[in-house]
């Protein structure tokens, strides 16, 4: 029954950390493909987890989350690996890139990490990653160490290395929290004009209310759980 | 060929750390090698103590008390052979030369050895070396006094010096032969061998010392022998000597000279091969090796050691950077071949810098260590024990990596995305 205009469903999905209480239980949730989603709720009340089940690093209960069409709680741990690396691009809130690598080593690593991912590239990786940076506006930055850039230019280099391969869905963990208003403007501005270029589906994630108005839809994540945060 | 790029990458982003690492490793594992090239250079050398002599022949007795008391100036002989013995196989037809040794004497603490000009002419060390004087000459006379180099250096004695020397082991026995005028006509030139610790003197040398001691006390006063005495004797006899080096004139004849001596109607004797019987007794003592490889084992032990430490106090400040793998759809496997991969890389540096550290380390050191003492360690491929050694501690590296990346598996699957920094 895979509906190809959902992209994240979400039904009965629970998850506790080891033997602790439930995180998350969420009777009902779902984000449709090509949708872009702000999803907001303060800090602790599972946000980074509910990603964490999304992309397959967490494993939910078989039966109980579905994403592009796969049943990401049946998968096996390296399946879900393969599957999280081939299909989505995730933006973390800071500290988002290998600080051993350069820029341009960082772009390209989800590529490199993933053959299927790398076979959606049009041209070679060289231009692809060529072309990311350019979107971002971090061309001139290509081989620079990452540990010399500012924060902005770091989460614009973050947001390149999601976009890369165009991935269904994007995933960003407060990517913009860490910058100043202005940035956080541009920097939306940005990764959503990248989104659209790629189709892909957008799920943002923010404790920042104000951002909400840009986005097709906003949730806010209490509402989604039962579980006490 | 990712891990291996993001191994190298990480390990260059560290480079203090890890090239201290790979450092320590490195001179654990020269230690190991370098051990072990001193011990085949110490074997060789110790089996070239004497060479080119194809038997040593001595009264009946152990093989090696017969090698320590005639190359190794070590303990007494049990009994002389006659000098008529000596002189019937000195002549057989299968043996080409012999050196005479009459031992018994020495010298404030050195051997006084009675030999003939055989021993400056046939005697061999390290791979065929002949010995020379580095001054003077051959001793020819009754009193006549050569000096091996360490005792020329120790005693401080020159050409022309007179010495006194005395009957028994005892350096400072009360019955010196004072009375006998030895004097010092040649130095021998350094061998780094038992030779230098010697003092040679004739055949007749030693049978004048011993004139007036043949009942094995010493002379009742009135009764001693002058010098002048000895000198106007026509031809000072010679009876006894204690052992001889014995070459054949061919290899092929050893065997059967062994044979012939050993069963020999004339006097119970023995004769040993010194080859062999050197080797063997280097695996009489080769234990103390035994001891110095176990030792260098335990620093290559610490040495890895330390590399495991390392990486594991690494990997709090990595947690993130694992995080962001993990986003990316690095499985958790990846992340503990990512640090075993690490540990191994390092481990295998260290390895091949503590292989060149050897051989820079022989370079320079080969020439100081063949001249201060005799010790010629050879410069060649690493052998088969010293390849495993290396192999061993690349293996042992990569183990010891798993300790490591064992932590930051478990970490990365609790961590899932959500790290704190
Ligand atoms: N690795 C983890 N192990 C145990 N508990 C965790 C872990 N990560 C998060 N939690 C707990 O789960 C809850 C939700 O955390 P998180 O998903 O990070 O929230 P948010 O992203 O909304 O701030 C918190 O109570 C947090 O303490
Ligand atoms: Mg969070």
């Amino acid at each position: 029954m895979n509906n190809t205009s959902e992209c994240i469903h979400a039904q009965r999905l629970t998850f506790a950390y080891g033997t602790g209480p439930n995180v998350l239980d969420i009777p009902d949730f779902t984000v449709h493909a090509g949708e872009r989603v702000f999803l907001y709720g303060p800090s602790g009340s599972g946000k980074t987890t509910l990603l964490g089940l999304i992309a397959g690093v967490l494993q939910p209960e078989p039966g109980t989350l579905n994403v592009l069409g796969h049943d990401v709680g049946s998968l096996s741990s390296a399946a879900r690996d393969r599957f999280r690396a081939s299909h989505i691009g995730y933006v973390f809130q800071m500290f988002n890139l290998i600080p051993y690598l350069n820029v341009r080593d960082n772009i390209a690593l989800p590529v490199r990490i993933n053959t299927e991912r790398r076979s959606r590239l049009n041209g070679s990786l060289d231009e692809a990653v060529a072309e990311a940076a350019a979107h971002l506006g971090i061309e001139e930055l290509l081989d620079e160490k990452v540990t010399r850039l500012s924060v902005g230019q770091q989460q614009r280099v973050a947001a390149a290395r999601a976009i890369l391969g165009a991935p269904e869905l994007i995933i960003a963990d407060e990517p913009t929290s860490a910058l100043d208003a202005d940035r956080r403007h541009a920097f939306l501005e940005l990764l959503f004009s990248n989104v659209q270029e790629a189709g892909s589906t957008l799920l943002f994630v923010s404790h920042d209310l104000g951002l909400a108005d840009q986005f097709d839809r906003s949730l806010s994540l209490p509402d989604l759980n039962r579980a006490e945060g | 060929m990712l891990l291996l790029h993001l191994a190298r990458k990480s390990l260059a982003n560290r480079l203090l750390t890890s090239s201290l690492t790979a450092l320590s490793i490195a001179f654990s594992v020269a230690l190991l090698v370098g051990v072990e090239n001193v011990r085949t250079g110490m074997r060789e050398s110790f089996s070239n103590t004497v060479s080119g002599t194809d038997l040593i022949v001595g009264s009946r007795g152990g093989t090696i008390q017969l090698m320590l008391y005639s190359v190794f100036g070590m303990g007494s002989p049990v009994a002389n052979i006659s000098h008529e013995t000596w002189k019937e196989w000195d002549e057989h037809p299968a043996v080409s030369w012999t050196i005479p040794y009459a031992l018994g004497d020495s010298h404030r603490g050195f051997r006084v050895i009675g030999t003939n000009a055989s021993f400056y002419e046939h005697y061999k060390y390290r791979g065929g070396q002949s010995i020379a004087l580095a001054e003077g000459r051959q001793a020819e006379g009754v009193f006549d006094v050569v000096l091996g180099a360490q005792v020329a250096e120790r005693l401080e004695y020159a050409v022309g010096e007179r010495v006194a020397v005395t009957h028994g082991m005892s350096a400072v026995g009360f019955m010196n032969h004072d009375e006998m005028p030895f004097e010092v006509v040649g130095i021998l030139e350094e061998t780094f061998t038992p030779v230098d610790r010697a003092i040679y003197v004739t055949l007749e040398g030693i049978t004048a010392i011993h004139m007036g001691w043949e009942s094995g006390a010493p002379p009742m006063p009135g009764e001693e022998i002058t010098a002048d005495e000895v000198l106007a004797m026509e031809e000072v006899p010679v009876s006894q000597i204690t052992s001889f080096f014995l070459g054949a004139e061919s290899r092929a004849y050893t065997l059967q000279l062994q044979r012939d001596i050993s069963t020999s109607e004339a006097e119970p004797m023995t004769a040993v091969i010194p080859g062999l019987a050197l080797s063997e007794m280097w695996q009489g003592i080769s234990y103390a090796e035994d001891g110095l490889r176990v030792i260098s084992a335990f620093v290559v032990l610490v040495g890895i050691l330390g590399m495991l430490v390392s990486i594991y106090t690494s990997l709090e400040a990595r947690r993130r950077e694992m995080a962001i793998l993990r986003a990316l759809g690095t499985g958790p496997r990846r992340i503990v071949s990512l640090l075993v991969l690490e540990a191994g890389l390092l481990s295998a540096l260290g390895a091949l810098m503590g292989v060149g550290l050897v051989y820079g380390g022989l370079i320079m050191l080969q020439p100081w260590l063949e001249g201060r003492f005799g010790l010629l360690v050879p410069i060649r491929m690493l052998d088969g024990v010293q390849l495993a050694y290396v192999g061993a501690v690349v293996v042992l590296g990569f183990v010891a990596g798993l300790v490591p990346a064992i932590k930051a598996y478990r970490t990365a699957l609790h961590d899932g995305l959500s790290v704190r920094v």
